[in-house]
């Protein structure tokens, strides 16, 4: 199968919705002909014109909020916001109209509306452009979260974000963008609420998120040398979030590491680990669960210091050796 | 002959019968807003209430020109845009008693009333709040090439919120078929609008986003008729939005809690006397088309027509704990 980058994988996602469905139109700064800051829309805006692809002034708020109103009124818009950070200027219309609209007017009225977004750091745009605040929307009920780490995921993701009838916020990650993988050329839809098992092992359960997911993955194959076998899970959506698989993987291997690069404090982690310890896989513990996610501090731009301010793959490994001690 | 000229001539070419409506509706507000206060002092509405008494003339004489199939959006002070709009008073005084049967399945109540049925997007109860959501159902109505149009509630004090610069810029740059009706009853909950903002009137924002803006008063419902209409037909005809800034007076307090100790009783009996009913009866009697006395009849079948809601919405069952977790995310 050819396989094509992650950044490409959305670009023909976004390509086919806009092909089938006309209520899909796309919403975003210089999203247009410069085709995102990330390239994700390039060639779209030739496609389908500037009346479904729409350049907005730098108005997040009205960018959600127009979404919003789209939505409730007929609409499947898509928007970007360029980088995850500038949804803080985003967030009401995110937080309180756009999640709470269905349940508040009694299930009557329903907002199917895409938010995808570029995080996550080692970019060096320190720190007001690096930031991974997915927990943040995970939080509040009504908002669907998702995580892609690969082109295969991204493309049918996407498929289901669109056809949701709930907003869903969606996280890129800006060096998830170059990875490259197989990705079928037709159209096909990922379901929420289905984990990944990105590798499979017996030792050390690996939940890791976004560009975690590769720097777990490229540790699974160096402790295969080792002898140490990590089963790699990939939850692809926080919410719905598929306990399932994690909780059946933790019981077969009795040890589980958590990886994401949202700070650690108050970040996803926490929730998978409480899952975990309110389950009957907690009697499966061979060792206290271990938890790697991003320093309490704000991402610094010195490429050494950002790169130290996250979990790295030497992290991932000692966290596995840690777990292994006998 | 011209039965409007002049004293109630206008320029949506509104007749006798639809004044008797307005009138009536005017009525049913006021009424259904006192039976609000009275029931939330007396323990039947828990929450909170934003009345909008004193303000009626401002809701009927712009919402009444709507059509079915225009949309609108409000603020938490949207009882009144919400009956205009033509929502079942019953199904409002339901959800405001949490009952099953109330607009939003008694999951939202007085702040969130919309109604899908009516085009009502909603009350909202962030300040600002609706301001984006009416640009984008304003972009539905451009791209399904519909006539709709949509009818923007606000308050004074969120012409100073973000979402407001926001929204205003984008509905011009993009021609969009929205109307910003500004009720200016002159306090953000305590704040008096003077003391907020360091222009005499907030129409003159709209002239910074390149489109029309305009003041008037608001309690004279032959003012609030005119300007709304010129708005509608501009945007229905794709001329972009226009903002009407109508100047009135809430007559009460912010919410129950507000003793309005940040203004003199002078200053309400100034507005009293401006009251949009009574200024709208007069017209009507010095038109010489109706009597007093069918007057006194209009109004006292709105105030059974309130009544009759209350009585319903009683008998309705309260919503069940059983929907607790339903309708979180939709299908």
């Amino acid at each position: 199968m050819r396989k094509i980058t992650y950044l490409a994988a959305i670009n023909e996602a976004l390509d086919e919705a806009l092909a089938t469905d006309e209520r899909v139109f796309l919403m975003g700064e210089d999203i247009a002909l410069y085709g995102g800051s990330f390239g994700a829309t390039k060639g779209i805006v030739q496609k389908y014109g500037t009346k479904r692809i729409r350049n907005t002034p730098i108005s997040e708020s009205a960018l959600a909020g127009a979404a919003v109103g789209s939505a409730m009124t007929g609409m499947r818009p898509i928007i970007e916001i360029q980088f995850s950070d500038f949804i803080t200027i985003a967030l009401d219309q995110i937080v309180n109209q756009a999640a709470k609209i269905h349940y508040m007017y009694g299930g009557k009225v329903s907002v199917p509306m895409v938010v995808r977004t570029a995080s996550g750091s080692g970019t060096g745009h320190a720190a007001q452009h690096s930031q991974s605040l997915e927990n943040w929307t995970a939080h509040i009920p009504g908002l669907k979260v998702v995580q892609p780490s690969t082109a295969y995921d991204a493309k049918g993701l996407l498929h289901a974000a669109i056809e949701d009838n709930n907003p869903v916020m969606f996280y890129e990650h800006k060096l998830c963008y170059q990875t490259t993988s197989e990705v079928p050329e037709e159209k096909y839809v990922i379901p929420f609420g289905v984990a990944d098992i990105k590798h499979s092992g017996q030792d050390i359960t690996v939940v890791a998120t976004g560009i975690m997911v590769h720097k777990s993955l490229a540790m699974a194959k160096q402790l295969a040398l080792e002898g140490i076998s990590l089963e790699v899970i990939d939850p692809r959506t926080l919410v719905p979030l598929d306990t399932k698989t994690i909780i059946k993987s933790v019981q077969k291997t009795g040890r589980l590491l958590i990886v994401h690069e949202a700070v650690k404090r108050s970040g996803f982690g926490g929730e998978i680990a409480s899952i975990v310890a309110e389950s009957k896989a907690f009697y499966a513990l061979k060792k206290p669960i271990k938890r790697l996610g991003g320093k309490s501090i704000p991402i610094p731009y010195q490429k050494e210091l950002e790169h130290a301010a996250i979990p790295q793959e030497e992290d991932i490994l000692a966290a596995a050796y840690e777990l292994m001690e006998k | 002959m011209n039965l409007m000229e002049p004293i109630l001539s206008n320029q949506a070419g509104l007749l006798l019968d639809d004044f008797e409506k307005m009138y009536r509706l005017m009525w049913q507000i006021r009424f259904f807003d006192e039976q609000v206060e009275e029931l939330f002092t007396a323990g039947k509405i828990h929450g909170t209430t934003h009345l909008s008494i004193g303000q009626e003339a401002t809701a009927v004489g712009s919402g009444y020109l709507l059509k079915p199939t225009d949309f609108m959006t409000t603020t938490h002070r949207g009882h009144a845009n919400t009956i205009v709009k033509g929502t079942d008073m019953s199904a409002m005084m339901a959800e405001l008693f949490g009952k099953k049967g109330g607009t939003n399945h008694g999951k939202g109540g007085s702040m969130h009333i919309a109604d899908s049925d009516t085009g009502n997007l909603g009350s909202n109860g962030i300040v600002g709040g609706g301001y984006p959501i009416a640009v984008g159902a304003a972009l539905t109505a451009q791209m399904k090439k519909t006539t709709a149009v949509v009818m923007c509630y606000a308050g004074d004090g969120s012409t100073n919120e973000g979402s407001f610069h926001e929204s205003l810029n984008l509905a011009s740059i993009w021609k969009l078929p929205v109307i910003f009706f500004i009720e200016n009853n002159q306090y953000g909950m305590s704040s008096s609008i003077k003391q907020m903002v360091n222009i005499p009137f907030l129409s003159k924002r709209a002239e910074s986003y390149g489109f029309e803006g305009k003041t008037i008063d608001g309690n004279n419902w032959l003012e609030v008729v005119d300007a709304t209409s010129a708005a509608i037909e501009k945007a229905r005809s794709g001329g972009g939005p226009t903002l009407i800034e109508a100047l009135t007076y809430r007559s009460r307090g912010h919410s129950k809690s507000d003793k309005r100790e940040y203004r003199t009783q002078k200053e309400e009996a100034q507005w009293q006397l401006k009251d949009p009913i009574l200024l709208a009866e007069q017209q009507l009697l010095a038109a010489d088309l109706v009597s007093k006395e069918e007057l006194i009849v209009w109004k006292e079948e709105s105030r059974e027509n309130v009544q009759q809601a209350i009585q319903q919405a009683k008998k309705m069952e309260d919503v069940a704990l059983a929907d607790l977790e339903t309708n979180v995310y939709a299908e």
